[in-house]
Parts: C-alpha cells; sequence; structure tokens
C-alpha cells in the first residue's frame, strides 16, 4: 500500500465485514468425531472397554459365584453348565474370580495413568514453557527414568515398598511419567511461541494462568490420546507384576495372579489360565483399538491441516 | 513539546548473545536495539519505521517487556517500567497494551471470544460476570463486531475480523497507549483500510496514544503525526512525519522514502534502488552503521558513530552531515 488508505465511510465498512466473514467451519470436536467414525476399530475397541468396565461394576450382580469362596468338592472342576469356565485348584469359580478380577485391573491402570497424566504434563507443561537449564535437566531426569522397562522399575519399587495396592499405583504410575511429560512438552515449546501466550503477558496474566489456562488446552489432545495407548500397558505390567507375585496380594482375584496359580495345574485344568489371560487379551486389545483410533484423529497430519 | 510524554523511552538496549560453535563456541552479539530514546505524547501516534530485522519490533516489546531489554529507561507518566515489579507491572500492563501483526495466531483457538474479553477485565478485578459480558458486547460493538461473536471461537472469524478482536481484547483492560506491531501488514489491502480506519476512530474517541510499527510508509504517513526511521538497531532520524517523509535528513530516510512506490505512472522510471544488502546486525559496520549504502557518505562515517543532532526544531536526525555545530546537540 503506497498511498494513504482512502478513508471510507462506516456503513461501507459494516457492509464490508458482512462479506468478510466466512463460511462457519465444522467445530474440532465434530471433526474428530468423523475422523474417529471412519475407522471401525476404534469403535469395536471402544464397546469392548464399556463391556468389559460395565462387567467390572456390575460383577456382584454378575457372578454366579462368590469369587473367595472355596469348595474342595469342586476343585479343578472342568466349564460346564454349573461352572462356565471351570473352578480352580481350591474350588473357586473361574468366571466369578474373572469378572472381579477386571476390577483390579482397571482401578491400577486408571489410577496410575490418570496420576501419570497429571505429574508427566505438569513437568512438561512447565519445563517446555520455563526453558533453558530448568528445561534439559528435567528431560535427561526423564530419560534416565525412561531407559528402564517399566517392568523392572515397576518391581524395583514395588518390591521396596510392599505389594500393596497403593505402591502398585504409584510404580507404574511412575514408569509412565516421562512419556507424558515429553508428549506434553513437544507441542508446549511450539504454542508458547504463538502470539496469544505473548499478549498474555501483555494483559499481566501470572505464567500459572499462561501454563494452565492456555496452554494446557492446546496440548490436552496428545496427552489423552497417549493415555488411553498407556492405560493398555498399565494393565500388562499391573498383570505381569501379580503374575510373579508382586501385585495386589491373594486371595484378591487378579488376572495376573490366577495365571500364576494356574500353573501348577496348566496341564490338567488348562482353563484356569486361559479364561484370566483372555481377558487380559481383551482388555488390552480393546485399550489399543481405542487408543490408535483417537491418535489417528487428532493427528495433524491425517486431519490435513 | 509542551506536554509532558506518556511514555518516554531513553537508550533503550537489547542485545541477543549467542554462543555458537564447537569445540571452539564463537560469542555472537546481535545489537537488534541499541541505545534508542523517543517520546511520545498523550493521544499522539508516533511511528516506528525500519526494513526488516532493523529492531522495531524488538523495541516493541523491549519497552513491554516481553522481552527484558538489556539496558536504558522506560517510563510511563514518570513511572518506571523496567523496574517494576508485581502489583505495580501488572497496574503498568493495563496501560500499555499490544496489537499484533499476526490474526491467527494472537488469539487461543481454544477459548471463544467471550473468554478471551472477559479473561483480562477479571484478572485486572474491573468487571465480573455480567457486567464482564456487557462490557465484552460492548467493545465488539466498538470494534465494529456483533455481539452474536461472543460465543464463537476464533477460527470462525477472518483476518480483519480477528484483528478487531484482538484490538477489543487490548482494550478490555482501558489502556491509555497500544504498541501497534504492524498491526495491518498481514492483511488484505482492502481490509487493512478498514482496521486503520478502526485504529484511527479509537484513538479519536479514546484518546489513545499509539506506538506505530510498519514498515508501511504511506500507512504510517496517514496514520501517525511522529516517526522515527530505525536502521539496524537505532534510531537515525525522527521527526514530524510529514518532514520527515516529505524531505528526508538522513540519506537512509531519503533511500528508503524513494523506495515506497508512488502511485503515479508518469513516476515509474524515477524509482531509485538502495545499494546493497541490509549488513547483519551481528556484524553491523564499523562508524555510521549505512555507509556503505549511503550516496553521501564522509571519510567520517567509516570512523563513527555520528551524534544525534537537531538540524531544525523537533526534528533530529544521525548522520554526520548534519554536524552538531549547527544547533544544539540534543543528548
Amino acid at each position: 500500500m503506497s498511498a494513504a488508505p482512502a478513508p471510507t465511510g462506516n456503513g461501507a465498512e459494516a457492509a464490508a465485514i458482512a462479506e468478510d466473514s466466512p463460511a462457519p467451519r465444522r467445530g474440532g470436536l465434530a471433526r474428530l468425531v468423523g475422523l474417529f467414525n471412519a475407522n471401525w476399530t476404534s469403535w469395536a475397541g471402544l464397546a469392548m472397554l464399556v463391556v468389559i468396565v460395565l462387567m467390572a461394576i456390575f460383577a456382584p450382580l454378575l457372578a454366579p459365584y462368590d469369587p473367595l469362596d472355596q469348595s474342595i468338592l469342586n476343585r479343578l472342576k472342568p466349564p460346564s453348565a454349573d461352572f462356565l469356565m471351570g473352578t480352580d485348584a481350591f474350588g473357586r469359580d473361574v468366571l466369578s474370580r474373572v469378572l472381579y478380577g477386571a476390577r483390579i485391573s482397571l482401578i491400577v491402570a486408571i489410577a496410575a495413568i490418570g496420576l501419570a497424566m497429571v505429574a508427566g504434563g505438569t513437568i512438561g507443561l512447565v519445563s517446555g514453557y520455563v526453558g533453558g537449564r530448568f528445561d534439559v535437566a528435567m528431560m535427561q531426569a526423564m530419560d534416565v527414568l525412561m531407559s528402564f522397562p517399566s517392568l523392572i522399575l515397576g518391581l524395583v519399587i514395588v518390591a521396596l515398598l510392599g505389594p500393596e495396592l497403593r505402591n502398585l499405583i504409584v510404580a507404574i504410575s511412575l514408569t509412565a511419567v516421562p512419556p507424558f511429560a515429553r508428549i506434553a512438552r513437544a507441542p508446549t515449546l511450539a504454542v508458547k511461541e504463538r502470539a496469544f501466550v505473548e499478549a498474555g503477558r501483555a494483559l499481566g496474566f501470572s505464567h500459572a494462568r499462561i501454563i494452565f489456562v492456555h496452554i494446557l488446552p492446546n496440548v490436552m489432545s496428545e496427552v489423552v490420546v497417549m493415555g488411553t495407548l498407556w492405560l493398555a500397558t498399565a494393565v500388562r505390567v499391573e498383570a505381569s507384576l501379580s503374575f510373579i507375585g508382586l501385585g495386589v496380594k491373594p486371595p484378591t482375584p487378579t488376572w495376573g495372579g490366577m495365571m500364576r496359580d494356574a500353573f501348577e495345574n496348566i496341564l490338567d485344568a488348562p482353563w484356569i489360565a486361559i479364561y484370566p489371560g483372555l481377558a487380559i487379551l481383551a482388555l488390552v486389545f480393546a485399550l489399543n483399538l481405542l487408543g490408535d483410533g483417537l491418535r489417528d484423529a487428532t493427528d495433524p497430519k491425517l486431519r490435513g491441516e | 513539546m509542551a506536554e509532558a510524554p506518556v511514555l518516554a523511552v531513553r537508550n533503550l538496549r537489547k542485545h541477543f548473545v549467542q554462543r555458537k560453535g564447537f569445540p571452539n563456541p564463537v560469542t555472537v552479539t546481535v545489537r537488534a536495539v541499541d541505545d534508542i530514546s523517543f517520546a511520545i505524547r498523550p493521544g499522539e501516534a508516533f511511528g516506528l519505521v525500519g526494513e526488516s530485522g532493523c529492531g522495531k519490533s524488538t523495541a516493541a516489546r523491549a519497552l513491554l517487556r516481553l522481552i527484558e531489554p538489556d539496558a536504558g529507561s522506560v517510563t510511563y507518566r514518570g513511572e518506571d517500567v523496567l523496574a517494576a515489579r508485581g502489583g505495580a507491572l501488572k497496574l503498568l500492563r493495563r496501560k500499555l497494551q499490544i496489537v499484533f501483526q499476526d490474526p491467527y495466531s494472537s488469539l487461543n483457538p481454544r477459548r471463544t471470544i467471550a473468554q478471551t474479553l472477559v479473561e483480562p477485565m477479571q484478572v485486572h478485578g474491573l468487571a465480573r460476570g455480567a457486567d464482564a459480558l456487557a462490557r465484552a458486547r460492548a467493545l465488539l460493538d466498538e470494534v465494529g463486531l456483533p455481539a452474536a461473536a461472543l460465543d464463537r471461537y476464533p477460527h470462525e472469524f477472518s483476518g480483519g475480523q480477528r484483528q478487531r478482536i484482538g484490538i477489543a481484547r487490548a482494550l478490555a483492560v482501558e489502556p491509555e497507549l497500544i504498541i501497534a506491531d504492524e498491526p495491518v501488514s498481514a492483511l488484505d489491502v482492502s481490509i487493512q483500510a478498514q482496521v486503520l480506519m478502526l485504529l484511527k476512530d479509537l484513538q479519536a474517541r479514546r484518546h489513545l496514544a499509539f506506538l506505530f510499527v510498519s514498515h508501511d510508509l504511506g500507512v504510517v504517513r496517514w496514520f501517525c503525526q511522529r516517526v522515527a526511521v530505525m536502521y539496524l538497531g537505532r534510531i537515525v532520524e525522527e521527526g514530524p512525519v510529514e518532514d520527515v517523509l516529505h524531505e528526508p535528513l538522513h540519506p537512509y530516510a531519503r533511500v528508503l522514502r524513494d523506495a515506497s512506490p508512488v502511485p503515479d505512472p508518469a513516476l515509474r522510471a524515477a524509482l531509485p534502488r538502495i545499494e546493497g544488502e541490509i549488513p547483519s546486525a551481528a556484524n553491523p559496520p564499523a562508524g555510521c552503521h549505512f555507509h556503505p549504502r549511503c550516496p553521501r557518505a564522509l571519510p567520517a562515517c567509516r570512523e563513527s558513530f555520528p551524534a544525534t543532532t537537531e538540524p531544525a526544531p523537533g526534528r533530529r536526525v544521525a548522520c554526520h552531515l548534519y554536524p552538531a555545530e549547527d544547533r544544539a546537540s540534543v543528548r
């Protein structure tokens, strides 16, 4: 523009604004659901997860027997009309124990990943926002933590603190903190350079407000997708720890613990191991399908942005 | 200068230091802003012009402390902006606002327009609840947008509309001075005119002062009363906009003015060129930074940076062509 802009009357200006209006675009959520829909497997994963969660919640109504009730007469019974999944070495109903076992798996996974999301997400946001040496130090600490395989780290922590539900949750969440810190930090680095963050500072907003009110919603989708995928890992780690005897103590039914108990009779009564194994498989599979679907739906490359 | 300035900047400096290379790192100092001084009077629009990379945006950010400056002083109505902390700084932030160049990144995509406008009022305790919403509606009306915009998200608006929202957000805290950092460069020419009209309107209605950062001399001529020309981190000329752009004293200001196209086909062939590229601010030429490209360079230009002199009332220039003997030096 070389010359002074031609002054226009206010009426002309208002008319131009109307022309200026773009066609309303579909909102972010609607687009997400659309992409999620494009992949039927993610709906299958969600459906499976819902079924498992309902089974866990309504276990007392669904279970035909008390999962702790032992019966000498009904030891090692194969699946039948009375015991749909058979009974174990103590004569306990496997179906009832599988239903109740879902509770431990879900509670541990959700609590551990929830904790990891909050702790790791905060570390990633603050570290990325602050930057500099603090950021380098934090990320190197995360790298150290990440260099341990999650099962080994979980094992060490539970072995040190003792096999309790709370310790199990802490151990698994600790192994999942580094990936959440990294997944939150990367978009924070990009978002903090946007002018609206500068505008917030110019408006006198506190750093905490800028981080948690302005940057957090912009990195949330990445963190949530990561969370779904890590739920599957948490289920696996919990089952593995229970399998080697570091999970929730018996006689509380856990899928990993049931598989370990089944070992003594694995050749004579394989159903005791097969059904909790299938349950673990179903839950991990459901979470992975859901997580993959969510990831594809939020991936900017696939969204074509 | 009859009226006391609303904002006075003295010897503001911002150098970026970078250490690069391995195993023998070299320290590179980029003198983005090097001892610049100017003052803005109440209700005045002050232009800051120059090529890309001359430090004008850095200067704007440094005086708002979005980047901490290294040296110098910035005073708002006698209050030291650079020393302010906590509550005092928050109070100053209310009075000094900024409008950004890029209307796409300056609004948070996850917040509705209502949230964007109400939040600053709440943070500064100006209004809350229904009262704040009413004020947000009034602000939108003031910048020429319908109240229906409140519940929408930024992606539903065009660049020009977003820029209006950015202006409304700045106005939400009732500032006295707005730093406009290339506020229209990212917009279509037709939209530029509308947004400029709006800013001019607001200037008159709210008695706002502006620091208008731009590379577009046409826009600055129309919008500003006074202007400062920057070259490689320094102000080389300052004065009333008509004088400086009509009859520039500093050779760089002249070259810049002449390089700006004039909408007259008869003058097409007469466009002169600036010789050479703008030197790196990390390694500026010795003496006057402009001497390698200057058509009127003197031997002294290679030796020392010229002092700022006042060859005519209200006009300041930093050039050896205007030695200090003629008139009293300003500094």
